[in-house]
């Protein structure tokens, strides 16, 4: 791999020793993939934040590398393991939640900003299309390539940590045009109306792709909130992290000759496959964080009830700043359910805590039954929000 | 057995070999070096001290800090031979500073052969146990 001399300088370390080591990584994964060189990022979403994920010894490694490591680009970060202001009265453990606001310190030590939500782009780090950025958070690289049309690998956590300290990435996988072209086509011929359901498509989609990217067909109309559903989904169950939607996305692709059709029964049999539970303890809304929109839905949804379960609401701090101006979160909080900001089911400490969930999230039913082997409940955001009230 | 430097490092050591890729995340106890995917043919099997083979590496990128924090609980393998590396193991072998050569024809190597690792020059010696 050919490297520039401000690049060699890196690798040798006369930028200091976080540089060094990050050097080290991007030059290993490029020699691997067989780029032909390192090329400049605009933008960094990190991966590996909560202690829960990490532990000491990746905490050691932060630290390590905040010694004297310092972001070169945009850069923000991942859900934590807790709400980190109101992490009380989400039931954190005071010794995660130290622990936890140690890995933030580190994080905030090399100029990052803290917010922690895996829908970057709601707050301000949104890259153009065409940029090349590194990203972790497999459903934020999804939305990224495929409906922000910006180029990134599913980076891990030091990886893109690499990526921020460096301001480069290796040119290798989807940062290559012939590499974001449609693998096959997925007629859809079902009706998806709703972020659950667009879940439910990215299930049978990512189980069909196997790692490829479709181009789906059929599809007439998807708000923000589905597109970031099915992102979410789609990698989950096995795509690689892009697809294309005819008349929806905005790259451009070649037309394969593979097809395949995606029927109503697909779709309900996808929806039956993330229902093991009668009941659910816990209630989760958020996976990904939030929009506005949604909270906005939620609160109008929850006007004047209580909650008889524990139900949470995944959501970036600043878009719960504006919730609070709006009143949504008044309404929110004074029926008993949780805003939880920073964090969410899938990295929050749970194992244990609850049996069961039900979620309008299909990458939320995985982590709940992998993670911590939650019996699950996957319906739309309206009969979550029943749940919760009608107990 | 000539391979492709991942990181350096010289190592010795027993081989314990998988013919099934690992997922450290959640596949491999980070605090007991021991094994815990259900069904994986080294389940229960601890990973501490050996020369660990296997294809490929899978699961959730969060495995890197995983083979970082076996690293730093001692529980780590000496080293790491794969078929086919990919970035996962890439970047936990690299933080963790374990040696790791890829490109080996790991068909050859048996669950207790002596191994002896120089991952600088990728090369990978195997005497029959």
């Amino acid at each position: 791999m050919e490297l520039t001399e401000e690049q060699k300088d890196m690798l040798e370390g006369k930028n200091g020793n976080a540089v060094k080591k990050s050097m080290s990584i991007l030059v290993a994964l490029g020699e691997i993939y067989g780029a032909k060189g390192l090329i400049p990022v605009t933008s960094v979403q990190i991966s590996g934040v909560s202690y829960d994920n990490l532990g000491d010894a990746g905490l050691e490694f932060l630290d390590e590398m905040a010694k004297d490591g310092k972001i070169r680009v945009k850069t923000t970060l991942n859900p934590a393991g807790m709400d980190m202001e109101n992490w009380e009265a989400l039931g954190i453990d005071p010794e995660f939640a130290r622990k936890q606001k140690l890995v933030i310190e580190a994080f905030e030590k090399m100029g990052v900003e803290a917010t922690c939500t895996c829908t970057p782009y709601f707050i301000g780090n949104k890259p153009d299309f065409g940029d090349h950025i590194a990203w972790g958070e497999s459903s934020a690289v999804t939305y990224a390539n495929s409906v922000l049309g910006a180029k990134t690998n599913k980076e891990g956590g030091p990886s893109s940590i690499a990526s921020a300290l460096t301001g480069f990435t290796a040119e290798y996988g989807l940062h290559l045009d012939e590499n974001r072209q449609a693998h096959f086509v997925a007629e859809v011929k079902a009706k998806v109306d709703n972020p659950m359901l667009f879940g439910a498509l990215g299930n049978v989609i990512g189980g069909i792709a196997k790692g490829r990217i479709p181009l789906m067909t059929g599809i007439k109309k998807a708000t923000t909130e589905d597109l970031k559903g099915l992102s979410a989904s789609i990698v989950t169950y096995g795509g690689a992290p892009m697809f294309h939607i005819e008349g929806i996305t905005p790259n451009k692709t070649s037309v394969p000759e593979e097809r395949v059709v995606v029927g109503q029964e697909d779709i309900d049999n996808a929806v039956k496959g993330m229902n093991d539970a009668e009941d659910a303890e816990f209630i989760f809304i958020g996976c990904p964080h939030c929009s506005i929109e949604e909270l906005k839905k939620i609160s109008e949804l929850l006007d004047g009830k209580i909650v008889k379960k524990e139900l949470w609401i995944g959501v970036a701090r600043p878009i719960k700043k504006i919730a609070d101006k709006k009143g949504y979160s008044k309404i929110i909080e004074e029926s008993g359910a949780k805003l939880a900001c920073d964090t969410c089911h899938v990295v929050a400490p749970l194992k244990g805590r609850f049996t069961s969930i039900a979620t309008n999230s299909a990458k939320g039913i995985f982590y709940g039954r992998g993670k911590n082997n939650f019996k699950t409940i996957f319906t739309t955001l309206e009969n979550c929000i029943n749940l919760a009230v009608e107990g | 057995m000539k391979g492709r430097k991942i990181f350096g490092g010289k190592a010795e050591g027993e081989a314990l070999v998988s013919k099934e890729g690992i997922s450290f995340y959640g596949g491999v106890d980070p605090d007991t070096g021991v094994v815990t995917e259900r069904g994986h043919p080294l389940e229960g099997q601890s990973i501490t001290g050996k020369v660990l083979v296997f294809p490929v590496g899978k699961g959730s990128t969060v495995g890197s800090y995983t083979i970082y924090r076996l690293k730093k609980n001692g529980k780590a393998p000496s080293a790491i031979i794969n078929k086919e590396c990919e970035t996962v193991v890439a970047v936990g072998a690299i933080i963790s500073e374990i040696p790791c050569v890829d490109q080996i024809d790991i068909e050859k190597i048996k669950t207790g052969d002596k191994l002896k690792v120089n991952a600088d020059e990728g090369i990978v010696e195997c005497a029959k146990s």
